[in-house]
């Protein structure tokens, strides 16, 4: 099953590789739509039957592939991991029908790297060897070069360069870390494994774990990315097509916190435990440093860009709060954040195929004459301002709640991030769609078109979906995030009340 | 009925949901649905009303879990008991009306559809926020009438100025939120709940009197009804918000939405009773509120601004009451003013209207001709709001101000009872320049002045009748009355004074029905100077009197007219501050990060060219070099073991 949502979009794309010849056909859009799609509707049917009451991985495969090295064709499922397969399918589908009119030239290609970059993604979250994991993750990279490379705007030389050198960088220390795993495992059972499964058992040391844990998090701090390793996702982001934005945002990014909950916590936690104070000063600065960036921006791309900043620096605060609600907080946000930041990209994707500017300042009175624009904008703009009721909410909030019994100041800190979000998202909006419409360009722009609004309307639903009714998300995410925290409570490590609560219960009376 | 209260909020959120979909079809119609969907709910608030009243409740309805992980769980449940049904009641009621004004006040705009579903999307959150029970799910009422009003003070926005004002209250509010939202974090880790009757059980054995863990909650709480009811520091965003229409001041800005943080701190009154020094923070910003709110109100032109101000001067009065511990007249004051405050507000919308949009009132006058019926409203609630006696004003004010004396807070009652001056001052002042006097509108618009179709006089009317009634709910037991409004909300209000009693902390002092009844008549007399005075400037004096009195005290004038100059001081700080911390932090991931990026890629680019020699191209160069390299690796790792 797992295998065969992995590689049905390759299946697709090489399919469109032979068959295709005409330069004009309609067929790589709506093939990769279909393939998209069907891969979407399996994922569905995966987590119809997907048991969250089990612990442990589910719909296991495995097959031995380099037997001497102890390498496995070994690919698992759990909460975690099946939200991001169902986020990446989503939002595939919906970025390759974002497409439709956008991409116009060398369509069978850019319909190609889609469907490969899917693969891609959904590898890297189902794999459980850390081989397997590795060739995944490269094998994102490519497709996503290609992508900003040919069918970016104007700076896409730079941005595409910038990415790739600051992406390979983490994967060479990623290869050293996997590779002192894999050394650490012949020590400790005789024979090395790449299984993750069996890594988990090998207990190690806290002066080795050190190491490895950096190692590892450095690559997918990058990836978040963290605070100060950003630097690549505003000009990316801005500078690929909007599809390609979309998934960096929308999926790319998880793979990054991903690694850290499947890797990195597990496998070293006490390493994550002694770093956890660094880290979480860094995820505040990129909170607040990420939010006051994005107010001084002028073109709307780089301003959502760098509200993922911000954003993604909530979900690791939570994270490594190492609480129930914060860490179930952070994988709902991973989630939400691809919602929200998808969605946004997707909008002011729509306006610059209209326009061909993302100047703030070009815009202004657009709320006038594209009203189901405008209105679907301000759901997504909302929810990604964490506005109760809609799903940004749900995450922020039980993030922050998580946060403050972890360290008060980190709360008051990240809270006052909420703030800043208000601030620069409304600007954003008021600059877009409020004030007069005298620019002449703006006056005959026509509304949402049927695609554009069928895109649109599964990213409203489920902001809604989540901030009614996240119980259905939340039955799924809490035994993953309670296995986090499990790892994290090691006799010797438990939980210490921050001195404020402990005072607290000072007060109280004699019973 | 009770089983029936989702039908409150419920109906409003179908309306929106409905006239949001469906809007370019229903056209016009839209009214008519978010009118029905109103009226519904003041039937089944009346029948939740007559259930309280006969001793069933307080009742709690489950609706289902919303959020639930580990120990964390926020129900979606309502709470009905004598507060949140007499909130019930002022919202439907004022809202219906406001609706049922808002057909022929907005006739004709471009987005009439757009705004009675925003209008009903208000009604629906500010149902929920009265009806919630919990913390949570308040805050999502409370999050949500603050979109609303975001919304609609945005309605006109094609214009740069109602867009930058509908975003200001939304930022202000959100920085009062900060505070609601860090309260509720403290309130779960330290009580392990959310719910309102899980808190407050719990809250005399958990709290100690007067420590720090309550004191910080209810500060925070505060600082949240503070954003949201506009008091001192972060009120600047309400006068701003009229740019809105007049019947979203009226029902928004002035009857509802901006009395949620009153009744929040009341909902919270054990909390509040447990934290004395809180509640005098709260007393002395109520009472300063009021003081400086009104002083501004005396010199300003524009009537919506006049009618603006006043409202924050009357939330400070709240606020007052609460401080002073008199949360039932708090309430008390919430309802009377709903009444008064509203019909000024559709007064002085009927009043543009008839202006063609002109708030200027020194370009009005003499308006009482043609519009008797909104210049009788107009006089009957600004009576009210003066406190002049026997109207809905002079009960709740007089309560207040006799609360804050009896508690002992001379200087904070001395600070009212000189508002309560300044408010009959600047209200009949408003009243004068509008309706009396010689018209000073130019020709063409005077020939325009007329009065309004019916569905904009008979909320007139209704509102206008029950501020001069609604007192009488509560006539004070010194004037041979039975207080009941008091009494109905005793079971709520009173519970944090029950748990100061067991708690054994001083008890106020004993009722001395003489000290009650000469204050009262002290307050009565200050009124009637107040309105004195507004007469011998405005009719007898005008308009050299005015004049000559602005220049005499050029000092306070100009203090009052500039609003004390909170706006500019909070933009060259907070609003300057902010951009430029802004720009620095743009420049500094510009030069600074990437100059460090870009400058490891230059450095490695000129090596990369001294390496390029390296490549050979041929296969066994590059196995040798690869095995050179995995074995440095490898014996990197032994090294660090």
């Amino acid at each position: 099953m797992l295998s065969i949502i992995i590689f049905l979009p390759l299946l697709g794309a090489v399919i469109l590789a032979l068959t295709v010849r005409r330069k004009e056909s309609t067929f790589p859009r709506w093939g990769s739509l279909t393939v998209s799609l069907i891969t979407f509707i399996l994922s569905l049917a995966l987590l119809t039957r997907y048991d969250p009451t089990a612990i442990g991985f589910q719909f296991e495969e495995q097959c031995s592939w380099v037997p001497a090295w102890g390498i496995s064709y070994h690919l698992g499922i759990d909460g975690l991991s099946l939200l991001l397969v169902l986020l990446t399918n989503l939002l595939t589908t919906i970025s390759i029908l974002s497409s439709f009119t956008a991409i116009k030239h060398r369509q069978k290609e850019y319909y190609i790297f889609m469907l490969i970059l899917q693969t891609g993604i959904l590898g890297t979250f189902l794999a459980l060897d850390l081989f397997l994991f590795y060739i995944f993750w490269e094998l994102m990279l490519i497709p996503l070069y290609f992508l900003i490379g040919i069918w970016g705007s104007a700076d896409r030389i730079y941005a595409t360069m910038k990415f790739i050198l600051y992406t390979m960088t983490g994967s060479v220390l990623m290869l050293v870390g996997i590779l002192m795993l894999y050394f650490k495992s012949v020590a400790a059972f005789g024979h090395g494994t790449f299984d993750l499964v069996k890594l988990y058992e090998l207990g190690l040391g806290a002066h080795e774990q050190f190491w490895m844990f950096l190692a590892l998090f450095f690559a997918f701090a990058i990836k978040v990315p963290l605070f100060p390793l950003h630097t690549w996702l505003p000009d990316a982001h801005t500078e690929a097509p909007t599809a390609g934005s979309i998934i960096l945002a929308g999926v790319l990014l998880k793979t990054g916190v991903y690694g850290i909950l499947r890797f990195c916590i597990p496998l070293f936690p006490l390493a994550a435990r002694q770093l956890a104070p660094a880290i979480s000063w860094l995820a505040i600065v990129a909170i607040i440093y990420g939010a006051l960036t994005a107010l001084a921006q002028k073109d709307a791309k780089r301003l959502v860009a760098y509200s993922s900043v911000s954003h993604m620096g909530f979900i690791i605060l939570g994270i490594f709060a190492f609480n129930l609600q914060s860490v179930s907080g952070g994988i709902i946000q991973m989630i939400n954040h691809g919602i929200s930041t998808g969605g946004l990209f997707l909008c002011i994707g729509i306006i610059y195929e209209r326009r061909h500017t993302r100047l703030m300042s070009d815009f202004g009175g657009l709320a006038q004459n594209l009203h189901k624009y405008a209105v679907l904008t301000m759901i997504i703009m909302l929810s990604s301002v964490g506005l109760p009721g809609l799903n940004g909410f749900i995450g922020e909030f039980l993030i922050i709640l998580g946060v403050f019994k972890h360290n008060i100041l980190y709360a008051v800190f990240a809270t006052s991030g909420v703030i800043l979000a208000a601030v620069y998202l409304l600007t954003m909006y008021q600059k877009i769609f409020f004030g007069p419409n005298d620019n002449p360009k703006n006056q005959k722009l026509a509304d949402l078109r049927s695609h554009e609004l069928w895109a649109l309307i599964p990213l409203v639903l489920l902001a809604f979906w989540i901030g009614l009714y996240p119980k259905p998300f939340l039955n799924i995410i809490e035994p993953a995030s309670n296995a986090i925290v499990q790892t994290m409570q090691t006799p010797h490590t438990s939980e210490t009340p921050s001195r404020f609560m402990v005072e607290a219960v000072h007060e109280l009376p004699p019973r | 009925m009770l089983d029936y209260v989702w039908l409150v909020p419920f109906l409003p959120g179908c309306a929106a949901l409905v006239i949001g979909l469906f809007g370019k079809w229903l056209r016009t119609r839209s009214g008519y649905v978010a009118i029905a969907a109103m009226l519904g709910t003041i039937v089944v608030s009346l029948g939740c009303f007559w259930d309280i009243l006969h001793g069933k409740g307080p009742f709690t309805q489950h609706l289902f879990t919303w959020i639930s992980v580990g120990e964390f769980k926020a129900e979606a449940a309502l709470l009905v008991d004598q507060l949140s049904v007499v909130m019930l009641l002022v919202v439907s009621v004022v809202g219906s009306l406001v609706f049922i004004y808002s057909t022929g006040y907005m006739k004709g705009e471009r987005g009439y559809a757009r705004y009675f579903a925003q209008l009903s999307l208000f009604a629906f959150s500010m149902f929920l926020l009265v009806l919630a029970d919990n913390f949570v799910l308040m805050f999502i009422g409370w999050e949500g009438v603050g979109l609303c009003s975001y919304l609609l003070i945005g309605y006109y926005m094609d214009k740069t100025w109602a867009a930058d004002a509908g975003r200001k209250a939304f930022i202000v509010n959100r920085i009062g939120d900060f505070g609601f939202l860090l309260a509720i974090f403290l309130i779960f880790w330290t009580s392990g709940t959310l719910t309102f009757s899980g808190v407050f059980d719990q809250a005399p054995v958990i709290y100690k009197y007067g420590g720090g863990v309550v004191t910080a909650i209810t500060l925070l709480l505060f600082m949240g009804a503070v954003g949201k009811s506009a008091q001192i520091p972060l009120f600047i965003w309400l006068p701003d918000a009229m740019a809105g229409p007049t019947p979203v001041s009226a029902l928004i800005h002035a009857a509802t939405m901006v009395t949620a943080g009153v009744y929040m701190v009341v909902r919270c009154n054990v909390l509040y009773s447990l934290a004395p020094t809180s509640m005098e923070i709260v007393a002395i910003i109520g009472a300063a509120t009021a003081f400086i709110a009104a002083s501004i109100g005396i010199t300003q032109r524009d009537i919506k601004r006049v009618l603006a101000y006043s409202t924050i001067s009357q939330l400070g009065y709240m606020f007052l009451a609460l401080g002073v511990g008199a949360f039932a007249a708090g309430i008390f004051h919430i309802f009377t003013h709903a009444f008064f405050k509203g019909c000024l507000f559709l007064c002085a919308g009927c009043v543009i209207h008839a202006m063609a949009g002109d708030n200027d009132m020194f370009h009005m006058g003499g308006m009482r001709k043609q519009m008797k019926i909104t210049w009788l409203t107009y006089f009957a609630a600004t009576l009210a709001i003066s406190g002049f006696p026997l109207t809905a004003g002079f009960f709740s004010k007089d309560e207040i101000l006799w609360a804050t004396f009896r508690s002992g807070h001379l200087i904070l009652w001395l600070v009212g009872l000189v508002a309560a001056f300044m408010t009959a001052f600047y209200m009949f002042r408003s009243l004068f320049l509008t309706f009396h006097g010689e018209s000073r509108a130019p020709e063409k618009i005077k020939a325009h002045i007329h009065e309004m179709p019916r569905s904009m006089t008979f909320p007139l009317v209704v509102l206008a009748f029950f501020s001069l009634v609604a007192g009488f709910f509560s006539i004070p037991k010194v004037l041979k009355g039975s207080a009941w409004f008091e009494h109905f909300l005793h079971p709520v209000t009173n519970r944090g004074a029950e748990i100061l009693h067991e708690l054994h902390v001083a008890d106020p002092t004993p009722h001395v029905p003489e000290l009650e009844l000469l204050l009262m008549g002290a307050s009565t007399l200050i009124v009637l100077l107040g309105i004195a005075a507004a007469y011998a400037v405005y009719i007898k004096g005008w308009p050299e009197i005015p004049k000559a009195w602005a220049q005499r005290f050029g000092v306070f004038y100009k203090l009052s007219f500039h609003k004390w100059w909170w706006d500019d001081l909070y933009n060259s700080t907070f609003v300057q501050g902010t951009i430029r911390l802004a720009k620095a932090a743009w420049q500094f991931d510009i030069f600074v990060i990437d100059g460090v990026i870009n400058g490891t890629a230059f450095m490695v680019r000129s090596v990369a060219s001294r390496l390029r020699k390296l490549q050979t191209g041929q296969l066994q160069a590059y196995g040798v070099g690869m095995l050179i390299g995995i074995n440095l690796i490898v014996l990197l790792f032994l090294l660090t073991r």
